[in-house]
């Protein structure tokens, strides 16, 4: 486990642009050393000393984050779920109802495989693999992601229905896993927290309009529960897993989110004139690997091209 | 600043244009004229409450609708891509270039707005095939180098036309383009930097490199508008401070540019008649395929009829959630303003 720290970044890191001079067709490169270089990943660009995925691989490479076991299987469910989802939403991005929207969703699915990137960079500091090859090169029986999270996009009203259950699950997990024993999962969580505070708002404002829209917005909101509810459950799903990091105070048991959620759900879908949809809940099983369905064909798309170039560099 | 003896004349006049007597419309026009005059003059700007000739606003309208609608259609071709992307950090890369896409089609449609046309009208004439976008976006991005390509030379293209766009004389277009300028910049850097890794990387990838540079150049710089001798609004364009360099000058520009780069990406560009003129200072190119450019323009491109398909199926398939959140505003409104009206009882 990791010590504050070590997990965060040095302030010298947190640079803008070295190179400046933006509004011009410079490629800011002299010489062809433009890549390679840690520092000229465009994602490092971010404001603040909020953690990001490369300095967390960083801290792995040099060794000052190290997870143990439990906590690397912990982060692979966490970046799984996160990375399932921003493959998903990030298929609305030109097709979304508004221009906002597409703005809007874009958002959330960078924020998720921000979140993602981060784990994951994490989960393989127990075995020397990189974020790309946990998401590139294992196969679905090897991913620990929920089917909440697989779900198709299905209509606008379905994505917000995912959204509103994700958000509001997520929120609840990465406010308590910010308190984690384990340093970096806590900075991870610190940070992913904002975020999908951010995405609650976003969900609880369209579930609204749908809601109390129009007939047709509210019979699609309805149905959309529907449709969405019954994969609800396994979020909160303790087990051994859970039970251990629990008992060691690096991570909160998923039951005990639960009533949390119930509540701050069930506020917003009074106020939208909804009722929870009592529908049966899924068996669900992917945290041991068992998947729905819709997992394996994500994943042909996802690694395809990755695939088609084992060891090749981007 | 513009003029200190003469003053801006609105644009909305009061009363109502049909409401004056002939003498006060033409005067009201020549007065707005002169003031107009003198900002192009004085290389000033021009603001949405400002009179300014009718054929001005129609010019611009155009170009500035054309451009959000290549902004929202040249989303497609890279959104293509989000889903494969071979890495988690292009993946994130990518998303948010998409995403600063539709960010720059919604700042350019508010720019136009302010000239009296509303979004929705403009998105119309786009999905009725009234409204042109940039040509470029009709060609396909078959492989992942066409992500590179895009980027270096498409958006480098972009950014030769529109940097001297932010000294437009139209107020709103030319504040829009100073940050659409400096997103753009980013996008060609990261464009070039997938290039520069495939280049560097396998046999395999470098010829994907090659391949979508080979693809894109002749496209990208048709990307700057027909020869100067066929090119009827720029004079116009010119006049009015809108346009600052001609066609020919700003594609020249751009060769020479990529040239430049093109040696530190490992690459060739597909013109062996490339060459700086010592004579003009200036950089010249081998000849380009205008019949397909026209061909193209008029809707017989590869994916023209993709990409609009597309938008029309999102454009429809989104109309009950905009009617939804129409109708929740409305009802909103309504418990409000009857809250005031019980307060106030």
């Amino acid at each position: 486990m990791s010590t504050p720290e070590t997990a965060a970044p040095a302030s010298a890191d947190v640079q803008a642009d070295p190179h400046g001079g933006h509004g011009d067709i410079s490629v800011g490169v002299s010489g062809a050393g433009a890549s390679g270089d840690g520092t000229a990943s465009a994602t490092r660009i971010t404001p603040g000393n909020a953690l990001r995925p490369e300095d967390i691989a960083l801290a792995v490479s040099r060794g000052t984050a190290k997870p143990d076991e439990d906590v690397a299987e912990l982060a692979l469910r966490l970046g799984d779920d996160a990375l399932i989802l921003a493959q998903r939403l990030g298929h609305w991005i030109s097709r979304a109802p508004e221009l906002e929207e597409d703005v809007a969703l874009g958002n959330i699915a960078l924020d998720q495989l921000g979140h993602a990137r981060s784990f994951l960079s994490y989960a393989g500091g127990l075995d020397g693999r990189s974020e790309d090859d946990l998401a590139y090169f294992r196969g679905e029986q090897e991913f620990r992601s929920v089917e909440l999270f697989e779900q198709p996009n299905g209509d606008f009203a379905v994505t917000i229905a995912r959204q509103f259950v994700v958000s509001y699950y997520q929120f609840e997990l990465y406010r308590r896993l910010a308190a984690s024993t384990d340093a970096t999962l806590a900075g991870i969580a610190a940070k992913a927290v904002k975020e999908v505070d951010y995405h609650r708002d976003h969900s609880t404002q369209w579930v609204l309009r749908l809601a109390l829209g129009t007939d047709e917005s509210r019979q699609r909101m309805i149905r959309a529960f529907k449709v969405i509810w019954p994969y609800v459950d396994e979020l909160f799903r303790d087990d051994e897993l859970t039970g251990r990091l629990s008992a060691a105070g690096a991570a909160p048991l998923p039951s005990s989110l639960r009533e949390d959620f119930d509540r701050l759900t069930g506020e917003v879908l009074a106020e939208a004139e909804l009722d929870v949809p009592q529908v049966p809940a899924a068996r669900g099983g992917g945290r041991e690997g068992k998947h729905s369905e819709h997992l394996g064909y994500i994943l042909a798309e996802m690694q395809v091209l990755a695939r088609e170039h084992p060891g090749a560099s981007w | 600043m513009a003029s200190q003896t003469l003053q801006s004349v609105p644009a909305e006049p009061s009363p109502a244009r049909h409401e004056q007597s002939p003498e006060d419309v033409a005067r009201r026009d020549a007065e707005g004229q002169a003031y107009f005059d003198k900002v192009m003059a004085e290389d000033s700007r021009i603001e949405p409450r400002d009179w300014m000739p009718p054929a001005y606003r129609k010019t611009l309208l155009r170009q500035i609708s054309q451009h959000a609608h290549s902004e929202i259609i040249g989303m497609q071709p890279e959104a293509n891509w989000i889903s494969r992307a071979p890495s988690l950090k292009r993946k994130a890369i990518l998303m948010a270039k998409v995403q600063d896409e539709a960010g720059h089609g919604l700042y350019l449609y508010s720019a136009a707005e302010t000239l009296g046309q509303p979004r929705d009208a403009m998105m119309q004439d786009l999905m009725d095939g009234k409204a042109k976008y940039s040509s470029i976006f009709n060609y396909p991005a078959r492989t992942w180098a066409d992500m590179g390509a895009i980027g270096w030379m498409v958006d480098g293209a972009a950014i030769a036309n529109q940097v001297p766009l932010c000294r437009a004389s139209f107020g709103p277009y030319g504040r829009a383009m100073v940050r659409v300028c400096k997103e753009e910049s980013f996008h060609q850097r990261q464009g070039f930097e997938i290039l520069l890794e495939l280049s560097n990387g396998t046999a395999e990838q470098k010829q994907m490199a090659q391949d979508a540079v080979n693809r894109w150049y002749a496209p990208a710089l048709m990307m700057f508008g027909p020869p100067d001798d066929d090119s009827p609004n720029s004079k116009q364009s010119m006049a009015w401070n809108i346009k600052r360099f001609s066609n020919d000058e700003l594609r020249n520009r751009f060769v020479g540019m990529m040239m430049e780069q093109v040696k530190v990406l490992g690459l060739t560009l597909p013109d062996k008649d490339i060459r700086f003129n010592e004579e003009t200072k200036k950089w010249e190119h081998g000849p380009l395929d205008w019949d397909e450019f026209h061909e193209v323009l008029a809707g017989r491109g590869p994916c023209n009829a993709q990409r609009l398909e597309r938008r029309r199926q999102a454009h429809d398939d989104g109309a009950w959630v905009r009617e939804a959140a129409a109708a929740y505003a409305g009802k909103q409104l309504a418990k409000q303003s009857a809250k005031q009206k019980e307060y106030a009882a």
